[in-house]
């Protein structure tokens, strides 16, 4: 239990801190490239719980990301209703979407998995292009709100805020990677048909890994219209978004909760500087090329990397064994179909 | 609608179906026989598209163009592959989650590479063809799609024949149904997978050079075609080339259908509608294995 006591004391502390750099910093810009690496965290984060943990590759993490958005926006314009609403109402939504998504993965494996996410990012956006009443696919400008007591201005508020929901999905990743939970989703990434012969309650897992996902990243999309004052289908189903939040753990690392989070807000620092430095395309570039990168060569991501090199360097010099390695010349039999249909 | 209406839909679905089949047709081959997760088969598309372009700007026609760029793309074909083999197949690790995100990064890469070279605008290609159209029976007919239409037919003919009837293309099958089986023949299962992929990426130059006399090409096309062209391939039945042209005609087809009764702006959704009920209900595709 020490090391959840020491999670909590972080978990505070980085709340506090927040709050803090939200009353200190004069920098205005400070906390609007912040907001978007907290956004990133919570989003890598979030994809994680099924990707990284179940194995199930989700490419639509731009659908659940502007389903989020634009519930927010629908309610904004409906009931002008309060961030708090919003949030809740995307994490609903979203989740109800992740909870559909979910439901695929009864018949789908593997790549029809995640071919299915993008056909349903491509259904949302097409459906919301159609959507007169949240501005089509010409958008829709949004006022911010005068900023609340004790803040300086709504930007920095949302600063604080999605920090607090960066933390609370950190603590969500967490606790499921070390409880039951998580063994049952490791157990399916690993085999699920062996899962299922052991007892493991499958579906139940995939669900709720599924639905939990997406709703946290509804949750990451939700303040993005206030945040950005602006909101149309494009920038809200970036394939910027479902790339990020998928090379972000791969980068970091998929098999522990602090891997998305180094990942991300490493490769959105990154991002930031590059966007400012040299130009928004590039930046762009930098996420792919280090994805590709990193599956190639260092497929456990930086943990693993760094996990590696400490073995290296460490006591038990003679017995490295790099798993994995040279496998390739012994058939395997699951590849091979069994029938031999004729032409 | 009225029965004219949708008779002209139908044609043009049917001409745009067979385009579709020509898009298709590698990723039939290189996701259908070789098992290989390659979500980069769309942006090697527009890729293809960009290189007509791109000679077409020397005056060259597009066709011929595409038809000239076959040997680069095959021997890119074969070196992805063999990069893809060495860094994931041979490992002997499970490829799925890493070698989703290689290919899923690597389309990407394509996409960013030629905004970055490009820009986001509309290109576009001329050639003598393009703009005029065929009068039959009162119905115009384009020749910007029927010049897709027969060249994707014949593209599609050509290598469902070269797979069944030549010695290389049996092996290609042999090595989709029992890769085992070929090495205890004596055959190197890389190498004929090798080759495969590359006829699989050479498609691409051909059909990217349909894509942009069919209409203008930007970089971001390629994501919509992840629909088109998994849809096609997974309706097919994995592999199935002849299933591939119909599949093709069947999307094609609804596509238009849709189109001139609902409006353009649905068109994209029914690729991946279409692919998402068959993944439903049934995943082995029309001539599934």
């Amino acid at each position: 239990m020490r090391g959840g006591n020491r999670f909590l004391a972080a978990a505070v502390l980085a709340i506090i801190t927040a709050v803090a750099l939200a009353q200190v910093v004069q920098n205005e810009y400070f906390f609007f490239a912040s907001y978007v690496v907290l956004q990133f965290v919570v989003l890598a984060t979030a994809w994680n719980i099924l990707g990284g943990y179940a194995g199930y590759v989700n490419f639509g993490s731009g659908a659940f990301f502007a389903v989020g958005a634009y519930t927010a926006v629908a309610l904004i314009k409906a009931i002008d209703a309060p961030l708090i609403l919003q949030l809740v109402a995307a994490f609903v939504l979203s989740g109800l979407l992740g909870f559909g998504v979910g439901a695929l993965t009864l018949r789908l494996r593997g790549i029809f998995f995640s071919i299915a996410t993008v056909a349903v990012a491509v259904i949302c956006e097409t459906a919301v292009v159609n959507w007169r009443f949240v501005g089509g696919s010409r958008g829709l400008a949004i006022l911010q709100p005068a900023a609340p007591l004790w803040f300086e201005s709504y930007t920095r508020f949302l600063f604080v805020v999605m920090a607090l929901i960066a933390v609370l999905a950190v603590a969500l990743a967490r606790y499921i990677q070390i409880s039951w939970i998580g063994r049952g989703l490791r157990a399916i990434r690993d085999d699920e048909d062996a899962a299922e012969c052991a007892g493991v309650p499958t579906l139940k897992l995939k669900l709720a890994a599924a639905a939990l996902s997406g709703a946290l990243m509804g949750v990451a999309g939700a303040p993005f219209p206030l945040y950005m004052s602006f909101i149309e289908p494009t920038s809200a189903f970036s394939l910027n978004y479902a790339v990020s939040a998928l090379a972000m753990p791969i980068i970091g690392g998929t098999s522990s909760w602090v891997g998305p989070v180094i990942g991300a807000v490493l490769l959105a620092s990154v991002q930031q500087i590059v966007t400012v430095t040299v130009s928004s395309e590039l930046n762009v570039l930098v996420v792919g090329v280090l994805l590709v990168g990193f599956v190639v060569a260092a497929p456990e991501g930086l943990l693993g990397l760094t996990a590696r090199l400490a073995r290296r360097s460490g006591l038990a010099r003679a017995s490295i064994r790099t798993p994995g390695d040279d496998t390739g010349q012994h058939p395997r039999v699951a590849e091979a179909p069994t029938d031999a249909g004729r032409p | 609608m009225t029965p004219e209406l949708l008779i002209e839909a139908v044609v043009a679905g049917i001409l745009l179906g067979s385009f579709y089949a020509a898009v298709s047709i590698g990723l039939s081959v290189a996701f259908g026989l070789l098992d290989v997760p390659h979500i980069a088969h769309p942006a090697f598309l527009v890729l293809g598209a960009y290189g007509a372009y791109l000679l077409g700007r020397h005056g060259l026609d597009p066709l011929l163009a595409g038809a000239l760029l076959t040997p680069l793309f095959f021997l890119g074909g074969v070196a992805v592959y063999r990069f893809y083999h060495a860094a994931f197949e041979r490992r002997g690790s499970d490829p799925g989650l890493r070698g989703l995100a290689f290919f899923f990064g690597v389309a990407f890469i394509v996409e960013v590479g030629l905004i970055l070279t490009f820009g986001v605008d509309q290109r576009l290609v001329e050639a003598p063809y393009i703009g005029k159209s065929l009068v039959l029976g009162g119905m115009r007919l384009p020749l910007r799609m029927l010049v897709p239409f027969a060249v994707a037919l014949a593209l599609t003919v050509a290598l469902s024949l070269y797979l069944s009837r030549t010695f290389a293309g049996r092996a290609i099958k042999a090595v989709a149904q029992d890769r085992t089986a070929l090495s205890l023949m004596g055959a190197d299962p890389v190498r004929v997978k090798q080759w495969a992929f590359g006829i699989a990426t050479a498609t691409c130059a051909l059909a990217g050079a349909l894509l942009i006399i069919l209409g203008p090409v930007e970089p971001g096309l390629g994501r919509l075609y992840i629909g088109r062209t998994f849809c096609v391939a997974v309706l097919a039945g994995l592999g199935s080339l002849p299933g591939t042209l119909a599949a093709g005609l069947i999307l094609g087809v609804a596509e238009s259908v849709v189109l001139t009764s609902f409006g353009a702006s649905w068109a994209p959704a029914v690729a991946f509608g279409i692919l998402l009920v068959v993944l439903a209900v049934r995943p082995a595709g029309l001539f599934g294995r």
